[in-house]
This record gives structure tokens, C-alpha cells and sequence, in this order.
């Protein structure tokens, strides 16, 4: 399942050279300039030394295009794709941490199965769920686990990869194409 | 070979072609330094404060081509390195900066004179390392000349653990680099070249912009030919002057706040702007929304980043400005503009921005005007921040490229101290003019003395008005005449200041002793300064206030008790 894109946030990945320091300058990247990233994924790739980033960030194509054209100055990015237009699949992992009593057990774990969560903790007065899927499903889950007193929740953010045989981001965007949203600064300091 | 990291720092600024650094040892930096008697083809100048070394780099990168080296140690010697290297990344200057670091062991445990240097420093650098091992030193030295001076150039830092530089390690330096992760684009887009040579033939009103890219890329000849083929007239933004021969009819200097007004009025009335090796900086295009409102843009850039930041763009193309100037001058057809060029013509004489006041007084304007008439416009020009940089900018008529030096992006007062001496000693055959305000002198005066140690021959001449002049001028115009923290009443006696130094000055109090002073300063055999007492109210016109259009622009002096006519 696709996650929908929301109103505004677009999903951008990003190959990275895995050096010390290198998360510290993309964050430092998207604060200075201004960007509002809600979501940051980093972990290993398919290539040894290599770290694939996946970004979920609010803005029009002008914002988009700025945080491509500016995570590409970084010396230790190596490719970055707009990936919001492409048929992508989306998922993240989420642990949820739900009271849960003798009573309430059963419906807990109810719901849980309904959503094809998996419960990998059970002690006397908890549960800890972890469900896999798009933003959509998780929200969902959560809410119907609200009830029973929700006491932790971990969610991973999102991570997403283009369907089919083709590499993720090999429709990429082209970091000097035409701008057409160029903002319109009324106030200069 | 196997040699230790101190060695291999100047092993590899030898082989980089490096003959001169700028610096000041601390503990931190000190193996580093112990080891640089052995590498005699290395000329260290010992600084009296570490931001000048930093600007010192700069002012040799800019006039010389080549990247700039300046040292320091950590802590406080790294924090001091932080205004040259954010002025070097906002004017796209190479520069490497090499600064000590505590002991690997102690990184991380707040130790004596610690700081968190690349940290620091990330968002003001190109690039910065932290090296761990000696055995890596090697690569990342050449990577680090490699970034500093390959697409848009800028500030590179490579931060060095005390023990890293004594520890030894196998010194095999590579003659070439490839970087996966960075190789910038050089060869314009032939299709958009196209599409450029174009929108070209089809305008009735075209301008060029060149901005400093022109120079770094050395685009002068090739912006030349596409001037004079197509018939578009340059206008030069601040970092771009001199990028034209400013006698050239096609020349017309600079727009924006303090440009020109009848460039700013030709850029309003423009149908194609032609931007080249600039970034539309909020000093050129005042209000966005009202800029060049009849014009479509063909923006050559080598950052990708600056196409399409600012402005809307119609054709980006993405490159090299001498390979694409190049290609689009091969591409253009011949053009006659008559009309335009007229047009143009009828601007600068309906707003004769040039003209300065009549006044028996001594005009900061006419000072400028007389040592570009003195040096014949072929002297290295450096300047600090404030309205001697913009009267530097609008009087002085450069006949060489490459011969302005000043901070653009950053607009730091102080520069033109340092970077006049780190000009002057990378280019010995010319003669360098550090025009200078009595504030921004007084940040970094301190280096008269390394001038005075090294011989060189700078030549400072202080516009003198006792105040940090554009503070008072922008409370004067738009602050109801407010003046709060912008006179200063106690300057010291900057001859006998220069004396102190064993500095040879003299002190300029009217119009008629101009000439005179500058000729015996230039006729002098080392440094020399003259400390001009101009008009202490004199005001930079035109002015187009901040964040507004070219119709606000003020033109000039207001007549007694009205405001600034427009």
C-alpha cells in the first residue's frame, strides 16, 4: 500500500557517503535553510560505505527542489531523488506500549490481529505492539489503542522504495530544470 | 616515504604550489609548526591576530587565482578563523584553512583551548575534515585543494589533533583525485545554450549581469565577445567590477542599493536579463517582486543551487561561465541595438548618478576619483564595508581584471587590512591600495605591524569621516536623523598611530593636497597611509532602501530641509 502523499510533504531519498558527521551537516542543512522536514530515516544500503536517507519534507516544488539542489552541495551526498512522483511503496515500523489488564487483554490483542500486528512483549500490565505500514495504518492502530492507555509509542518514519525492478529515484530529478515557483520575497532585511 | 603529520601538511602545500601561508601557533598547532623549518620553499607569516590570516588568505586567493593557506591552533585560534571563512564561503573564495586540534584521546572531555571546530565551522566551509589518523592526511589534503578551488570555490578546513601531527605514516600523495560525490558540472547544456542564443536574437532590451563567477571562472574575454557581438550592455554587481573594462561603451557598472540608478531603471525596463556568475543577492534586485517586472532570464551558473533561488528563471544553464560564455557567444547572431543603447544613454543622462555635489569641502567621491586617476585604474583595490567600499565601487574605473577586492556576500568590516597585505604578497608587481573607513580599520589594525615586519608595500588610504558612515547615513534618511552609536569621538591620531608602527603617513584636510599625498605615498618605498578627513555627512546616493523597488530609490542630497529628492 502507498502511503498518499499528504498535503505538501513530499518523500525524498539520499545516498550518502557513511562518515562521521554527515547526519549532523544534513540536519544542520535543513535548519539553516529552513526546510520543515517531518521525518528522517538513515540506515545502511545496498552498497558497503554507502548510507541511504529518506526524507519526508513540507513544501511546494520550490522547497523540494531547493532541499535537492542544496543536500547535492554537500560534499558527501552522492545522489539525491524526488521520489513523490514515482510508484513507490512506503512503510514504517512502529512498537506501541499498551496497558493492558486481565480484562482487556483479549480485546487488545483483538484489535492487534484485525491490523496483522505482532504482540513481541506481554508482561502483567502491558503489551507492546509492533505494527508495520503506511502513516495511515499506524494512525489508525493508535487511535483504537488509545483507549486502553497507550504508554509509549516508537515509530520509525517513513521509508520508501520505488515498485518494480527499477532502482528507486532512476526517474530522477533533474537538479537544474526550470524553476516555477520561485518565492516571492516581499520582505528583505 | 614515511613522514610524520606535521610534515605532511607542508609536503602537500609544496606540492599544491602553495609558497606562502598565513598563521599564529598555539599549543594545539605546534608540531605542525616545529616542522616548518624544514620546508624553507614555505614563507610563514606570522600574524598578530588569526582573522586576519584567514582574510590575509583570502586577499591572496582573490588576487591571485590561487587557493589561499592560513593556520591557526585550536580553541579560540579556530573561533578567530570564523568571519574570514564565513566571507570566503559567501564570495565563493578558496581558501584552506589548517587549524590544531587537542589530542585524539581528548576530544570530546572539554579540555583546555577544545572546541568543536568542524562543527563550528560547517555551515561557513565548503567542506571541513576532522582527521583522525595520520595515514588518511594524505588523500584528504588533496581532497581539500581539490573541493577549495574546483566549481564554485570556497573554504575548506581540515582540523588536525595534535597527535595526528606527529604521528607518522606512509606519505604517498596522490596526483589526481575522483570523488564520487562531488564532481561539478563544467560543459553548458547545448540545448539550453540554444534556447539562450535565442531568447537573445529575439530581445529588444537585453543586459548582462556578471557577477564574480565571470572572474573566477576567468570569463572576461568571452563575456567580452558576447557584449560586443550581440550589442548587450554589462552591468557588474559588486563582486563582478572589473570583470568588464570599465571604459568599454558597453560597460555600465553596477546596479542595485547603491548602483547606478540608470542601470537599476535599465534592469526595470529590461526584456532579457542575461545573468552570468551571479546570485540576484538582495542588494541587486531590492523588492523581488518589482524586479526586471518585463524580463525574461537566461541564468548561467556553475552552483545549480543559485538557478532558480532568487528569481524565476526562463533557461538555467548549469556550468563552467567561460565554456558556456563560449558556446553562447559561438551560438549568438551579430545584433545592432541602436535603440536600446540610446535609451540607455538617455537614462544616465536623465539620472546622472556620477555627478557628485559641488562642495569646497573634502568629498570622499573626489578622493576615490583622484587615485583612480593616479593609479590609471590598474591598482589592486581593497576595501572594508560601508560607504568607502560603495564609493570605491562607483568612482574608482578598473581597466584590469581581477584588481577588486572586497567582501561582498559577508560585508565585513576589517577586511581590507589583511586582505590588502595578503594581496600585496601574492602580487608583489602591483600596487595595492587598501581603501579603508575609520571604523572598520580600527577592527584590525593590528596587522600594520606584520605589514611593517614583511616589508609590504601597502598602500591604505582611510576614508576618515569619524563615523561608521552608512549606520549614520541609514539613521539619518530613515530613522528621523536619530543617531544612535554611529560617531565615534575619539578616533586616535592614525598618523601618529602609523608612525608608531614605523609606518610613513600623512593627514589630507582638503582638496587641494590629494594628488600631492597620493603620489608621495605611491612614491614611497613601503607602506604608507594617508589619513583623509572627508566630509563627515557625506551619504552614498542612489539609495534604494532595503526590501524596496527601484521607484524608492533616492537619487541624491535632499535641497536644504527637504528630503532626498527622488
Amino acid at each position: 500500500m502507498a502511503v498518499a502523499q499528504s498535503n505538501g510533504s513530499r518523500t525524498i531519498t539520499a545516498l550518502v557517503h557513511d562518515r562521521p558527521g554527515v547526519l549532523a551537516r544534513v540536519a544542520g542543512l535543513f535548519r539553516r535553510r529552513g526546510f520543515n522536514i517531518s521525518n528522517l530515516v538513515v540506515g545502511h544500503s545496498e552498497s558497503p560505505g554507502l548510507s541511504r536517507m529518506t526524507f519526508v519534507v513540507e513544501g511546494d516544488n520550490y522547497v523540494v527542489e531547493q532541499v535537492a539542489k542544496q543536500l547535492y552541495k554537500l560534499i558527501d551526498v552522492v545522489r539525491v531523488n524526488d521520489i513523490s512522483a514515482e510508484n513507490i511503496v512506503a512503510r514504517e515500523l512502529a512498537l506501541i506500549k499498551v496497558a493492558a489488564t486481565p480484562q482487556n487483554r483479549a480485546a487488545i490483542l483483538e484489535t492487534a490481529a484485525i491490523f496483522r500486528a505482532n504482540v513481541i512483549d506481554v508482561s502483567p500490565g502491558a503489551l507492546i505492539i509492533e505494527t508495520t505500514g503506511g502513516e495511515d495504518k499506524v494512525d489508525a492502530l493508535l487511535q483504537l489503542l488509545k483507549p486502553y492507555g497507550v504508554r509509549e509509542i516508537m515509530r520509525t518514519g517513513r521509508v520508501a522504495m520505488a515498485r518494480g525492478a527499477a532502482a528507486t529515484g532512476s526517474g530522477r530529478a533533474e537538479p537544474q530544470r526550470t524553476d516555477k515557483s520561485a518565492p516571492d520575497t516581499e520582505v528583505v532585511p | 616515504m614515511r613522514l610524520t603529520g606535521g610534515q605532511m601538511v607542508c609536503a602537500a602545500l609544496l606540492r599544491e604550489g602553495v609558497d606562502i601561508a598565513f598563521g599564529l601557533p598555539g599549543g594545539a598547532i605546534l608540531p605542525l609548526y616545529q616542522t616548518l623549518p624544514e620546508y624553507p620553499g614555505l614563507r610563514h607569516v606570522l600574524v598578530r591576530h588569526e582573522q586576519n590570516a584567514g582574510h590575509a588568505a583570502d586577499g591572496y586567493a582573490r588576487a591571485t587565482g590561487k587557493v589561499g593557506v592560513c593556520i591557526a591552533t585550536s580553541g579560540p585560534g579556530a573561533t578567530n578563523l570564523v568571519t574570514p571563512l564565513a566571507t570566503a564561503m559567501m564570495d565563493s573564495v578558496p581558501i584552506v584553512a589548517i587549524t590544531g586540534q587537542v589530542p585524539r584521546a581528548a576530544i570530546g572531555r572539554d579540555a583546555f583551548q577544545e572546541t568543536d571546530t568542524t562543527g563550528i565551522t560547517l555551515p561557513i566551509t565548503k567542506h571541513n575534515y576532522l582527521v583522525m589518523s595520520a595515514a588518511e592526511l594524505p588523500a584528504t589534503l588533496k581532497e581539500a585543494f581539490h573541493v577549495a578551488r574546483t566549481g564554485r570555490p570556497g573554504p575548506v578546513l581540515i582540523d588536525l589533533p595534535r597527535d595526528v601531527q606527529t604521528e607518522r605514516a606512509e606519505f604517498d600523495y596522490p596526483d589526481d583525485i575522483r570523488m564520487r560525490s562531488y564532481r561539478p558540472t563544467l560543459e553548458g547544456h547545448a540545448q539550453m545554450i540554444k534556447r539562450a542564443a535565442r531568447l537573445i536574437r529575439d530581445a529588444e532590451r537585453p543586459l548582462i549581469l556578471a557577477g564574480h563567477g565571470v572572474l573566477i571562472s576567468g570569463a572576461m574575454a568571452e563575456l567580452r565577445e558576447l557584449a560586443e557581438k550581440a550589442q548587450i550592455p554589462v552591468i557588474t554587481t559588486l563582486l563582478g567590477i572589473s570583470a568588464v573594462n570599465e571604459d568599454h561603451v558597453l560597460s555600465l557598472g553596477m546596479p542595485g542599493m547603491h548602483g547606478w540608478a540608470h542601470n537599476n531603471w535599465a534592469i526595470d525596463r529590461a526584456d532579457l536579463l542575461v545573468a552570468v556568475g551571479m546570485r540576484f543577492d538582495d542588494r541587486v534586485t531590492g523588492r523581488i517582486s518589482s524586479f526586471a517586472p518585463n524580463a525574461k532570464v537566461v541564468h548561467i551558473d556553475i552552483d545549480p543551487a543559485e538557478v532558480g533561488k532568487n528569481i524565476r528563471v526562463t533557461v538555467p544553464i548549469v556550468g563552467d561561465a567561460k565554456r558556456v560564455l563560449h558556446a553562447l557567444a559561438r551560438e549568438v547572431e551579430p545584433a545592432v541595438r541602436t535603440e536600446w543603447l540610446q535609451e540607455i544613454d538617455r537614462l544616465r543622462d536623465e539620472h546622472p548618478s556620477y555627478r557628485i555635489r559641488e562642495s569646497d569641502g573634502l568629498l570622499p567621491q573626489y578622493v576615490v576619483r583622484e587615485l583612480s586617476d593616479a593609479t590609471e585604474g590598474n591598482a589592486i583595490v581593497v576595501t572594508g564595508v560601508g560607504q568607502h567600499q560603495m564609493w570605491a565601487a562607483q568612482h574608482y574605473r578598473f581597466t584590469e581584471p581581477g584588481a577588486w577586492l572586497t567582501s561582498g556576500g559577508l560585508g565585513t568590516m576589517g577586511f581590507e587590512v589583511g586582505a590588502a597585505m595578503g594581496a600585496a604578497m601574492g602580487r608583489p608587481d602591483k600596487t595595492v591600495w587598501s581603501i579603508a573607513g575609520d571604523g572598520g580599520f580600527q577592527m584590525t589594525m593590528a596587522e600594520l605591524a606584520t605589514i611593517v615586519e614583511n616589508r609590504v608595500p601597502v598602500k591604505f588610504a582611510i576614508l576618515n569621516n569619524n563615523h561608521l558612515g552608512l549606520v549614520r547615513q541609514l539613521q539619518d534618511l530613515f530613522n528621523d536623523g536619530v543617531r544612535v552609536a554611529s560617531g565615534y569621538s575619539g578616533n586616535p591620531d592614525f598618523v601618529k598611530l602609523a608612525d608608531a608602527y614605523g609606518v610613513w603617513a600623512t593627514r589630507v584636510t582638503e582638496r587641494g593636497q590629494v594628488r600631492q599625498a597620493i603620489d608621495d605615498a605611491m612614491a614611497h618605498d613601503g607602506p604608507a597611509l594617508i589619513d583623509f578627513m572627508v566630509e563627515p555627512e557625506e551619504n552614498v546616493y542612489p539609495h534604494v532602501p532595503a526590501g524596496e523597488s527601484v521607484a524608492e530609490m533616492l537619487e541624491g542630497p535632499a535641497p536644504e530641509g527637504e528630503r532626498a529628492w527622488r
